[in-house]
Formats: structure tokens, sequence, C-alpha cells
């Protein structure tokens, strides 16, 4: 697959070395090109591309606040569509609590209603932006600033919320899941989604450097960790068929994902051993 | 032109059909809810080209309305009470950004208890918004309000609120001429956006973070579109009257240039006023009334004209601001200086009580030997 040169996302924004979230959205708008229209949730992504009077955006793109993005986006996909500019790709980026918690309600709107967008939810399994709070798509284990481990804690003890699989609910035209470190089937993804007439979701697994606690150099690395361990499963549900468009050769032990990162350095045996059950159990059903 | 009867609600909406906005994210609530299904109904009929969002609640209406706004469209929607509410945050959002949206408010009271019946409280609690807000009296002044909020809204880049008293105004019929709409398309020609726009040719980055070195000359800019408008609305509204013969203004004054005690208030209730002053002044007293449309901004050079030779104030509020009075009164408390007029507040109506003329004529009567600065009217024995 050839990679478009373009460059949508101008570099000199204030993400953090190793961003995983910029590096996503990079290789989101050099799928979708220039004619593409962007809606931002409140977050780490609208914090440090838009810091006025400079913007890293390159392609028109609002952000209204928190929770409201696809309520937005569907304003401006409407209202484009009655001017005439209906041919403009809609792209609306939300971090995991823009989306998992309290953007859920304005999401599950806009997908009921069918609006021709795309949602890719840049998923950093916390609240990056304000200090690393957990999210309803934090993992199980996790130590954030508000589940973090301690005498009688070991992190977050709810496994993350399925937000994929609540799109699909939703009946949606397509739903898939992706990883920074496979761009190739990031994009191809991301393409097909905005060919699609009507609302399709991507949920973006996206390492973070600060809020996992790995040196900045190692997000590709964890990322592709993440999917050869099974932790995070790549597919795309199209028109209701499920297809599992990655399948590592061989499960890599869910440890050695457990063990690069700080937020997980805390778990003993026997949490890691419960990790990875239920991994198992969860990659028997896909045949991974 | 066109005379028919029809509820207030049924008015804002053929001047909606009228203003043809592009997109209307709306979600039904009381006494708002006619609206969205008169709007619905006029796109479903093809009277309207719009794209109507069914959205799944207030919060997404106002956002979808900012998204579709920014995106370069007349928008229009309408709530009323808790769906306000809802939408608070984003109403901040919605003006900052200087977006041109129409809102109507079916005015009802807030929870708790609950209550679906009228006062002011909700829009009042929504001031410092940022919108620009409209009092209207009756029918026919909510369908040209609407008319001339597009045009205001749209040339200064600031929302707009039409505020109408549920049930009383929305629920009720009377008659109302329908303008025509050739009219209507010369008084207000189709939206051609110039600040905001999302297009791919010429891309813009909307709703920006600014630090501090930004942020308070964003809101001093919204404060300079605001007293803008005042004199801009004194244009339309003569533009307006040219077209359409009525005329209106920021505030309208009743009988009030040998008044003694002026009776302040908005929205329908100034229709009650009205008669009460005729009735008064039959019986020798120097009354008059006071009516003030244009909320925010405040008017206040256009009510020191109205009351500066008066000698007492009295306030009607169908609102709260508690510790201090009415909303209302407190306005006008913080900016009619005191060497002016004396202002003494009423606290009446919330929840839909019913205002009579007799506790009108009583405001009139407590307002000639005053005891106290604020008085709450028709409680109950033992409150």
């Amino acid at each position: 697959m050839e990679i478009p040169e373009i460059e949508l996302l101008a570099p000199g924004h204030r993400g953090c070395a190793g961003c995983g979230a910029a590096l996503g959205v990079r290789l989101a708008l050099k799928a979708l090109g220039e004619n593409t229209v962007a809606v931002n949730a409140t977050g780490c992504l609208e914090v440090m591309t838009t810091p006025y009077p400079e913007t890293a955006w390159e392609i028109p793109w609002i952000h209204v606040a928190f929770e409201n993005a696809s309520a937005v986006a569907s304003g401006v996909e409407k209202s484009l569509k009655m001017q005439g500019k209906g041919d403009a790709n809609i792209v609306v980026f939300g971090g995991d609590g823009g989306t998992a918690d309290i953007g859920l309600q304005s999401l599950s709107g806009a997908m009921e209603r069918g609006h021709n967008l795309t949602y890719i939810c840049y998923d950093n399994e916390a609240y990056m932006n304000t200090g690393v709070q957990r999210s309803g798509s934090t993992p199980y284990g996790a130590s954030t600033t508000t589940s973090p481990k301690g005498k009688n804690s070991f992190g977050e003890d709810k496994v993350k919320k399925n937000i994929p699989m609540i799109m699909a609910a939703h009946e949606v035209p397509y739903v898939a899941t992706a990883s920074i470190s496979y761009p190739e089937d990031f994009m191809k993804k991301v393409k097909k989604a905005s060919e699609i007439d009507g609302p399709a979701y991507i949920h973006l697994n996206q390492p973070c450097t600060t809020g996992w606690g790995y040196s900045a150099e190692k997000t590709i690395e964890i990322g592709r960790l993440a999917v050869e361990t099974g932790i995070w499963v790549l597919y795309e549900i199209e028109d209701g068929d499920f297809k599992v468009t990655y399948r590592p050769s061989q499960r890599k032990p869910v440890h050695t994902y457990l063990e690069s990162q700080k937020r997980f350095k805390h778990l003993d045996e026997e949490h890691k051993a419960n990790i990875q059950s239920y991994i198992d159990s969860v990659c028997a059903e896909l045949k991974i | 032109m066109v005379r028919k009867i029809m509820t207030a609600n049924r008015a804002i909406s053929e001047a909606v059909r009228l203003a043809k906005p592009q997109v209307i994210p709306v979600y039904p609530i009381t006494p708002q809810t006619t609206i969205s299904e008169y709007l619905a109904q006029f796109v479903a009929d093809g009277d309207l080209d719009a794209e109507y969002i069914k959205v799944e609640s207030e919060h997404s209406a106002i956002s979808a309305a900012v998204g579709a706004s920014g995106a370069g469209s007349r928008v229009f929607t309408a709530t009323s009470s808790q769906g306000l509410a809802l939408m608070h945050e984003v109403l901040f959002a919605a003006a900052g950004l200087r977006t041109s949206i129409v809102m109507a408010d079916a005015n009802r009271s807030l929870s708790a208890p609950l209550s679906i019946w009228n006062d002011q409280q909700d829009s009042l609690s929504q001031r410092d918004a940022g919108w620009l807000q409209v009092y209207v009296e009756d029918a026919q002044e909510a369908l040209d309000t609407t008319l001339t909020s597009f045009k205001l809204s749209e040339e200064v880049h600031i929302p707009s609120m039409v505020c109408l008293d549920g049930f009383i105004l929305t629920h009720t019929v009377e008659p109302v001429d329908i303008p025509s709409q050739e009219d209507v398309d010369s008084f207000l020609p189709p939206y051609e956006a110039d600040l905001l726009f999302l297009d791919p040719k010429k891309p813009m980055s909307i709703g920006t973070l600014a630090d501090p070195d930004y942020y308070l000359e964003a809101r001093y800019q919204l404060e300079l579109g605001m007293q803008k408008s005042l004199t801009i609305s004194k244009r339309i509204n003569k533009e307006f009257a040219k077209i359409f013969g009525r005329e209106y203004d920021t505030v309208e004054g009743y009988c009030c240039d040998d008044a003694d005690i002026i009776l302040v208030a908005m929205g329908s209730l100034c229709g009650t006023i009205r008669e009460i002053v005729d009735e008064l002044r039959n019986k020798g007293e120097k009354v008059g009334m006071l009516k003030i449309r244009t909320y925010r901004p405040f008017p206040t050079e256009d009510i020191i004209n109205v009351v500066k030779n008066a000698s007492k104030i009295a306030v009607l509020d169908k609102s709260v601001c508690f510790g201090i009075g009415g909303i209302l009164y407190s306005d006008l408390k913080t900016k009619i200086p005191a060497n002016i007029v004396e202002i003494y507040g009423y606290i009446l109506g919330l929840g839909g009580r019913d205002i009579t003329p007799k506790e009108i004529i009583d405001v009139f009567n407590k307002t000639k030997n005053p005891t106290q600065d604020v008085t709450w009217i028709g409680l109950k024995e033992g409150f």
C-alpha cells in the first residue's frame, strides 16, 4: 500500500514525543485526503493541535466541547449537505473518555441517525489530557491516578468497556478496530469507512508514553505487542460480517506486554494469570 | 399577507418556514413541543427545504446547531426549561464561537419541584451565556421577532433567544398576520456565511484553545458585539416596519411620559398590565408600563429614557435571584442609578400561578407606600 506523502496534520504541534494520537491522526488524514472536515472532542488532540493563534490542521476543523463531538458532526454533515458540499468526508476524533464515557450518548445518537461520517476513537485508555485518570476504556489492572494501585487496590478492577461492539449493535454499516502500529491495516479501514455511505466507527488503539509509562521511542513496539499478545484484536464488521483482519502467527504471552509499562508493573503473578486467561478466552472465540 | 388564528408556537414555526433555515436540530419538550412538530411536518410535506435532525437530547440539539452554523448554514432550534438548562454548557460555546443560531425558548419553570408551567426562570438563568434575548408579548410579536432575530444574529454573529411564555403564548390562539414569502425574502435574503464556515477549499480552525494571553480579548469582543447589536437591532426594526408595517424597539413605554409609578415587565404579562394601566388611568392614577423586549444586551439607556420622569418603578418578575429579588429587578437595581428612580421588586406567577388583575393593582398600591424592597405576591396564608 502506498502511503500518500501529503501531510494534513502539520508538524510543530504540542504533542509529547512519541505521541500515538498524533501519529494516528496523521495516518487517518493521509487516508482521507484534503476534501475532509474534522470535528474534535475536547482532549489531548484538541489541546495540543490548536493553541491559538496556531493550528496544526491543514483541513477545516471544529471543536465545541467534550461530550458532543458526534452531535456537532451531525450538524456539520447536514449543513454541508444543504450547501452542496456533501462530498466532503466528515471525520470525528474523540479520545476514549470522550467516546466511552461522556460522549457515548451523542455518539449513539449520531450512529442511530445514520449520518454519513467516520468516527475515530483514539484510545489511550485513560484521561491523558488531565493527568491519567481512569476511563471506561481503562483496562483491568492498570494503575491510574483515580484507580491507583495501593495496599487495597491492584489498580482498575473492571475490564475495558467494549465500545466497538456497542457500535456494532447500532447496526451501522462499518465498525473496525485498528492500531497505529499497523498503519496499512488502519488506513485501509479509514478509507473504507469514508467510502461507505452512512456512519462508520473505528476504534484505534494508541499507546501513550506519558500515561502508560514507557520511553518515547517504544510507542510502535508497544502497540504491536498489544496486538501480538491478543490484548487488542484487529477486526472489522462490514454490513454485519465479522472478520479478523490480522492474526498473529503465534500469540506472545501477555506478561511481555504488561511488564513493558509502568501502569501494570505492580501486578502480581495471580493478576497476570487472570489477564492471560481472560485474553485466552477472548482469543479462543475468535480463533486467534 | 394572510391573517390566521394560531398559537405563538405556530406563529414561530411559520416564521421559521419563511426564514428558510437549512438545518433544524430539535428535541421536543413541553411546552415547546408543537414547534418541533410543526417544523417536522413542514419538512415532511416539502414546505420547508431543511435538514431536520432528530437529536437524542437538547444538549445534542444545540451542539448540532453549533456544528451546522459553524459549517455555514442558517440554523434554528427551540427548547424550554430543563432542555435549556441541559444546553447550558453549549450556549456559552455557541456565543463564544460567534454562531448565528436562532432559538425559541418556551418559558417554563425549572425543577424542583417539577413544573411544566410558565415562568421565566429558565431563560433568565442563561442571561450570562452571551446570547441576545428578546421577550415577546403575543403571537404576532413571536413571529416578527423570529424574523428580526435571524437578521440581527447573522449580522452581529451572536446567537438569539426568542423567549415566549409557555402555555400563555405557546398554546393560546390569537389572530396573526403571516407575511408573504416575497416580503420575507426581501427582508431576509438567503444566508451567506462570511465569518464561520468549514470549507475544504479554505480551511479554518474553529474552537481552538485560548491561553490567558487571548481569552480576555475574545470575551471583550463578544461584549462589544453585544453593545453594537443594540444600534443594529434598531435599524433592523425600522427596516422591518417599512416592509411589514409593525414597529418594535428594545423597550416600549406605555403611558409613561407623565407617569409617577411605572410597572416594568417582560413577555405576555405586559398585555395584562396594559389593561390595568388603562383602568387605573381612568381612576386618575398616574401610572405607566415599561415593557422590556430586549433583555440581553441590557438596553440601559432606553430604559432610563422611559423611566427618568417617574418617581418609582415596580418590577414584576417571574423569576428569583435568591437573596436579591427577581432577576430583572436585580439588573435594574444594578444599572439604573438610584437618583433617577426608586426601584421596588415583586416576585409573582412562579410555576404557572395565574397573575390576576387584582395582584397587579396590589403591586401598584404597595409601590405607592413601599414598606420593603422586594415582595412576594400571591403567597398562600401562613407563608
